[in-house]
């Protein structure tokens, strides 16, 4: 039992990065990977250039479902006015901040629109009922605009959220988290809405005859629990560096690894009821994408989803032991992470390869190009800041929280 | 003896539930506040005391970290129902349409298994709920139509203002004099021995 009197605020130095400190180095590291991953696209695209923007596609995907996944995580606590979540929400907050970096690594795929998107040529719609039909939607000086709002909205939201966090560390001042309170359900609308428009015109788009009305759903699952899995991964790190250790208890380990194991059946459930609904009815229009897809070696990878994105975390995260040691929890993490990697990849490469999975090293130097930057950025923030919201109002309720 | 299926898997609760006959159903100490109860529950848990319980009026938190209660079996029974449940429903289905009745549905295969699905998880939560409720019941060795503290006059005060630590005479450590004074010395406001 916790008595009031345990409850003292942090001090600064138990939430900062000390000097010297490995975790400094982040950003460098992260801009040397940048380096390293653009240096390698640029030669290996340059022989390739649809591969290489179809690897941009996914790895940029990938990164930028985790920012958004931050997003709607911090949004929720706002919103919920969550308490046991106070000392890992910076993390979140680091990971969407790096959202406008995410704005700028989608110029290249505009590079490469015609490469990616089919109907994005020149004359597609022309003999092409459905598409000329599509085509008040799917034009590209819209799909430019879309893009461009998506962004616009996220780093608002990212930037009203990161700030107003930033700012009470240095005020106190609880008004700021009941202002951000009262902006979290519009803000998490308005979120929900960009990221389905995103995902429908980014990875829907691939096969433009085709669509499912849940895939926003599915992107969103995707991203929310990659997220969760990124954010067990990052805080079981802090506290083997030593940063937090005596702030992250196993309690909030916990918590995470039952969000974990949550949203893994979430997931489940949404992927398989817009598997389950098209198998159903069994329409061409509907079930073109799971041919592609059920066809060759993408059969593998499909089954390899099935029972690697859900059979096996579930049934490794029910446990309560594995969600409180750090260990078992990463490990749960990195896996759960690499499934979402795989569903996207997924996803998008058999467009490019309807013949079966073709791995290629631009995947590699995409993902390494692309994490380089997110690292970076995520690194470079986490300097200039805080590791938890000193001052938030419910930060004592964080720090005793303890499992019922 | 009765065919006991809890028995099997380790569980002992008897079917029909019954507390262990003696002359006494053990001591019960009442405690005026949760503070004094707390400590007295570490106390007695340090004693090393294992077949007693707490009673308050209201849930104390961290009581049971206090008390040394043990995690529950229950997961498991949820667990062992909840699979059986998945399966029964999956193979009944599979039974039904690939052996007992074959049938094409809409051109799809006999073992249609997306089609299974929805049954097999709604079986396998319902098999889990079901695991759920009446294995607590069971481990709780409830229901149960009487009980001896319900001849204690204080103890009508326990749903009030009142907490109490009843220890029972099957426990090992019991004895019907040193008991009662060892709760007396942690602050029970009153030990009474209860008969079974």
């Amino acid at each position: 039992m916790t008595s009031d009197r345990d409850l003292v605020a942090l001090r600064p130095e138990q939430a900062t990065i000390p000097p010297g400190h490995s975790w400094n180095r982040l950003p460098v590291i992260g801009g040397g990977c940048a380096l390293l991953g653009a240096v390698a696209c640029a030669i290996l695209g340059a022989a390739n250039p649809k591969q290489f923007f179809f690897s941009w596609l996914v790895s940029f995907l990938f990164f930028l479902s985790l920012a958004l996944g931050a997003l709607f995580f911090v949004l929720i606590q706002y919103a919920t006015q969550g308490g046991w979540g106070i000392v890992v929400r910076r993390i979140g907050e680091t990971a969407f901040g790096t959202v406008p970096v995410m704005a700028a690594l989608f110029v290249p795929l505009l590079l490469g629109l015609h490469d990616v998107y089919s109907w994005s040529v020149p004359g597609a719609a022309e003999h092409d009922a459905l598409l000329r039909w599509k085509a008040p939607y799917l034009n590209v000086p819209f799909f430019l605009i879309r893009a461009a709002l998506y962004f616009s909205c996220w780093s608002f939201i990212a930037l009203l959220y990161y700030r107003g966090s930033r700012g009470q560390d240095a005020t106190g001042d609880p008004a700021v988290s009941a202002r951000l309170r009262r902006f979290a359900g519009p803000s998490i609308i308005v979120l929900a809405l960009t990221q389905t428009f995103a995902s429908v015109d980014w990875i829907m788009s691939l096969t433009p005859h085709w669509y499912s009305t849940m895939f926003g759903v599915y992107f969103f699952a995707g991203s929310f629990v990659g997220f969760i899995a990124f954010l067990s991964i990052v805080a079981v790190a802090m506290r083997r560096a030593g940063l937090l250790d005596t702030v992250i208890s196993a309690e909030h380990l916990h918590d995470i690894g039952k969000l974990l194991f949550a949203f893994t059946a979430f997931w489940a459930y949404i992927a398989f009821s817009q598997f389950f609904l098209m198998w159903y009815a069994n329409l061409p229009e509907e079930t073109i994408w799971y041919k592609a897809r059920t066809e060759g070696s993408w059969m593998a990878v499909s089954i390899f989803i099935m029972a690697g994105h859900f059979g096996a975390p579930f049934l490794y995260l029910m446990g309560r032991a594995v969600k409180r040691r750090g260990w078992t929890l990463a490990i749960g993490g990195a896996w759960v992470l690499g499934m979402h990697f795989v569903d996207l990849y997924w996803q998008v490469m058999p467009t490019l390869h309807p013949e079966g999975l073709r791995p290629s090293l631009l995947d590699v130097a995409a993902f390494v190009a692309v994490g380089g930057c997110f690292v970076a950025a995520a690194g470079w923030l986490m300097r200039r800041q805080a590791l938890v919201p000193l001052r938030d109002p419910r930060l004592p309720e964080s720090l005793a929280f303890e499992n019922a | 003896m009765a065919f006991n299926p809890l028995r099997s898997l380790g569980v002992r609760a008897p079917l029909v539930n019954q507390l262990p006959t003696g002359p006494y159903y053990g001591v019960l100490a009442e405690f005026a506040t949760p503070t004094d109860l707390f400590r007295a529950c570490e106390r007695v848990r340090d004693a090393g005391f294992t077949r007693w319980d707490a009673h308050t009026p209201f849930p104390v938190h961290g009581l049971e970290g206090a008390m040394g209660v043990r995690r529950s079996k229950l997961p498991w029974i949820v667990l062992a129902m909840g699979l059986t449940g998945a399966a029964s429903g999956f193979g009944l289905q599979w039974w039904v349409h690939a052996s007992a009745y074959p049938l094409v549905i809409s051109g799809k295969p006999y073992l249609a298994w997306p089609a299974y699905i929805p049954i097999t998880f709604e079986l396998g939560v319902l098999f889990a709920a079901l695991g759920a409720v009446f294995g607590m019941l069971a481990l709780n060795r409830l229901p149960m139509h009487h009980h001896p503290l319900f001849r204690s006059k204080v103890f009508e005060r326990v749903s009030d203002d009142a907490f109490f630590i009843s220890i029972e005479s099957w426990d090992p450590r019991f004895d019907a004099a040193d008991t009662g004074k060892l709760l007396e010395s942690l602050g029970a406001r009153s030990v009474e021995l209860l008969e079974s």
